[in-house]
């Protein structure tokens, strides 16, 4: 094709809004805090694979406990740490619907690791997707079990010490070794390049319940600003240089495998 | 139409979308918006390729992009 063929019409398409299964509602969240990317990312997806009418999200206690007005698709509040259990029990009942928890690390980690644990174990057909922001954001930033060593928070005042509190729990190394997980991943949020991963991640992770393989998470290394006491940006080079470390990004389980093209 | 179209009083001025435009043409500006922040506006349109990658940063959704659509013609 020559180049005189093609004229620039002065027409302009949209390239990029907010995604359909996300309310208008303005998110309560601290300026740069992470929870705005990651509600959009699973949004993004909702829409992507057309699951609207199907899904069931399941919220957490923490920050995002409000997230179900966020959401256009049904959603339930669990009790502190029950997303899991809830969303089984959803999933059991109606295994057409597509049923996903969002949960941060105290949540996750914390008080409810029996149920994490219990789930990813039998691999029921749910997606987890874990904001892993090494803190306790909404009950005023006390230490959670990934706070990194050394890292500040209100119950570690002058920083963990691992002799008193013991090392931070990678929750993608503790549920590699079980056999009901169909898809593991752990991604941070600190760049356009980062999130096209974590997109890739969340596919295979919402792949892993729709082709009936097994359980599938996702671990988004996130900021904390306020909690961290650090400028939106200063918080995604601390992630960079230093939690990174402690939590290495990559893929730990993938039974879901590639589409064909 | 804007190329970057910030919706102002979502924004909570963060600057997230000002340092990863690899353009530079967003910056956080001096006024206040209805919810207290300094809102991100796009201060140099020509050097926007409307990317996205401002957007994609964005945690309160507040950013819609359009671009110049190319369309061929005899
Ligand atoms: C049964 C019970 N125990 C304790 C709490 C107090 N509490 C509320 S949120 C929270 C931790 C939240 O931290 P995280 O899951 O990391 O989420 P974030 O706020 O950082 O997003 C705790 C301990 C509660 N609401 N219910
Ligand atoms: S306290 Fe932390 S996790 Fe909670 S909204 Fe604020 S920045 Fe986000
Ligand atoms: S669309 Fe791209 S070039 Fe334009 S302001 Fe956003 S990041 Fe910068
Ligand atoms: S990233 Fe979003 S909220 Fe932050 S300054 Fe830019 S437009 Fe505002």
């Amino acid at each position: 094709m020559r180049d005189e063929d093609i004229a620039v019409v002065e027409e302009m398409e949209c390239v990029f809004s907010r995604p359909e299964a996300l309310t208008d509602k303005a998110f309560h969240y601290c300026p740069g805090c992470t929870h705005g990317i990651v509600h959009r990312l699973v949004a993004e997806m909702i829409d992507e694979f057309k699951l609207m009418d199907r899904t069931v999200g399941v919220c957490p206690v923490g920050c995002s406990v409000l997230m179900y007005d966020y959401f256009e698709c049904d959603m339930i509040e669990a009790s502190h740490g029950r997303a899991p259990a809830v969303a089984t029990a959803v999933k059991r009942t109606d295994p057409n619907r597509f049923v996903f928890t969002y949960q941060g690390d105290g949540d996750l980690a914390s008080i409810g690791m029996a149920e994490t644990v219990h789930a990813a174990a039998r691999g029921d057909r749910i997606t987890i997707f874990f904001i892993n922001n090494g803190i306790y954001g909404m009950t005023g930033g006390q230490m959670a079990p990934t706070t990194l060593i050394g890292q500040r928070a209100t119950t570690s005042p002058s920083g963990r010490d691992e002799r008193l509190t013991g090392a931070p729990i990678g929750i993608c190394e503790l549920l590699s070794s079980l056999k009901g997980v169909a898809y593991l991943a752990r991604v941070p949020l600190t760049s356009p390049k980062n999130l096209k991963d974590a997109r890739k991640h969340m596919r295979k992770a919402i792949r892993a319940q729709l082709e009936d393989k097994g359980l599938g998470l996702v671990e988004f290394l996130s900021t904390c600003p306020v909690q961290w006491k650090m400028e939106p940006i200063a918080a995604m080079k601390h992630i960079d240089e230093n939690v990174v470390k402690v939590f290495p990004p990559g893929v730990f389980v993938d039974c879901v495998g590639d589409l064909q093209k | 139409m804007e190329k970057v179209h910030v919706e102002v009083n979502r924004c909570k001025g963060c600057g997230l979308c000002v340092e990863f435009c690899p353009r530079h043409c967003l910056e956080l500006a001096a006024e206040l918006n209805a919810i207290g922040y300094h809102p991100a506006r796009n201060h140099d349109a020509e050097k926007c390729t409307s990317c996205a990658l401002c957007a994609d940063m964005c945690p309160e959704g507040a950013i819609t992009i359009h671009r110049k659509k190319r369309s061929k013609s005899a």
